[in-house]
């Protein structure tokens, strides 16, 4: 395409201003229309914690916690998060330098290698355990069948939830 | 992969909505969960003008539950149909069929009318639409008030007698009145949750002696648009089930299925799993009548 079309078809479209809420801390911004969560996530916060995968809902890297339930952050825009609250995985533990008890079963078991779904996994997770402390087996495979990992076949991943889960028993 | 600039606008009320579709004469889409939109547009499939936010119209939402209907809002998440306390007992067929749907990431956000509207042939509340046959309430500022059969609002793949100005507000579900009703939602797809390379549906009430009183099932991508085969249910009124009749009527509606061929599956294939799933849950749905409740606890 040359330049002349590109700026002929170009409409300067206005930006919204948005106020969301990221792990915690208000955060204001003009965002376009079409940024999307993720890209306001880490484009306008340098919040690179949250990965982005495959940008169509089907891999789940890019998953975080929108007003406590977990949504995928490339399949909706920052101007709809307006006013909601976000936790993305750099929220997830209390403070820097602590982990919670599933990161911790995450290094232990050996749940990642290249570690690129591994925010996204950690947020399905953490979104199982709120609501079912100690899921079964089964519950976890359903829990992240959301979430695409290339490296370890799924099964470390399920066995850092299993120890994690069953320690807290302990 | 990033969406193609467009014009964003909240909506506060059902009728800000429909004047604002109205305005930009069918270059603006409404948005609920966006769970399709959102991919489509990142695709650049999808190029709308605008975005009409409905996700805050509360008067969308609502969950009526009547003896011999459910009044759904088009707005309803698809997780709070999930968890709703009663739902089971008025619509137990959605109630399986919703298991299906996407993963919870996509349930949250994704809405009852927005997977109606997408009209995905392999969409599980499609199907179950199809089969229960519901009524579709759909409104524009120019002509008003307007509500369809499922039949006539599912016109294609990704096609509905939706206008370009319209919204769809509600669904309305009939609830079988009567005890002694059995239900099931079968499907296979790559990975739980993904596209169904075919489902199929099914709702069966049965008399005292066990004989099928009344019948409607369907099957799901492998056409255009869910489908269902009244002519076919017919002929099972006052019979028994048994596996091989079971297998007899899977086979006559899986030969008039015209499924496509894709990476994931063939054609016969499809054909082959529509009969299979069909089979199950003609058998499934006619067991559970047999052993439920007269009348229906509710």
């Amino acid at each position: 395409m040359t330049q002349s079309t590109m700026t002929s078809t170009h409409t300067p479209i206005e930006k919204k201003s948005i106020q969301i809420q990221v792990n915690g801390v208000i955060q204001q911004r003009h965002v376009e229309p079409r940024t999307s969560l993720v890209d306001f996530l880490r484009d306008e916060l340098g919040l690179t914690g949250t990965h982005v995968g495959c940008e169509h809902g089907v891999c789940g890297a890019c998953t975080v916690m929108l007003n406590d339930e977990p949504v995928r952050a490339c399949c909706m825009f920052a101007v709809q998060a307006d006013e909601m609250r976000v936790t993305t995985v750099e929220g997830l533990a209390p403070e820097r330098g602590v982990m919670t008890q599933i990161q911790d079963a995450f290094c232990e078991k050996h749940a990642l290698q290249c570690g690129y779904c591994t925010p996204g996994m950690l947020m399905a997770c953490h979104a199982l355990v709120a609501h079912n402390p100690q899921p079964t087996e089964a519950q976890v495979r359903d829990a992240i069948s959301s979430n695409i990992c290339r490296c370890t076949g799924y099964q470390q991943i399920v066995d850092a939830v299993m120890y994690a889960t069953q320690a807290q028993k302990a | 992969m990033k969406a193609a600039p467009f014009d964003y606008v909240r909506a506060d009320t059902l009728s800000h909505a429909l004047e604002t579709l109205n305005q930009y004469g069918g270059d603006a889409k409404l948005i609920a969960g966006g769970q399709s939109l959102v991919p489509m547009m990142a695709m650049r499939l999808a190029r709308p003008a605008c975005l009409i936010d409905i996700n805050r119209l509360d008067s969308l939402k609502d969950v009526q539950l009547h003896d011999h209907e459910v009044r759904l809002g088009a707005g309803v998440r698809q997780r709070d149909l999930e968890f709703h306390p009663q739902l089971n007992s008025h619509l137990p067929l959605i109630a399986k069929g919703i298991q299906w749907v996407g993963h919870e990431q996509t349930r949250n956000r994704g809405t009852v009318g927005g997977s109606l509207v997408h009209a995905d042939p392999s969409a599980e509340l499609a199907l179950a639409a199809m089969v229960l046959d519901v009524r579709l309430q759909l409104e524009s500022t120019t002509e008003g008030v307007r509500t369809l059969q499922a039949d006539a609002f599912f016109l294609g793949p990704m096609f509905t007698a939706v206008g370009e100005t319209e919204a769809l507000t509600d669904i309305i579900w009939p609830v079988w009145q009567g005890g002694r009703i059995g239900t099931a939602f079968e499907e296979t797809a790559i990975r739980k949750g993904d596209f169904a390379m075919a489902s199929a549906a099914c709702q069966i009430q049965t008399t005292l002696e066990g004989s099928i009183s009344k019948v409607s099932f369907g099957l799901g991508g492998v056409d255009g648009t869910p489908r269902v085969y009244p002519e076919l249910a017919a002929t099972l009124i006052g019979q028994h089930m048994s596996p091989a009749l079971a297998q007899q009527v899977a086979h006559e509606a899986a030969q008039q299925t015209q499924p496509g061929s894709d990476m994931h599956a063939s054609a016969a294939y499809r054909k082959h799993l529509a009969q299979a799933l069909l089979t199950r849950a003609l058998l499934s749905a006619y067991q559970e009548s047999l052993h439920a409740q007269l009348p229906q606890d509710r």
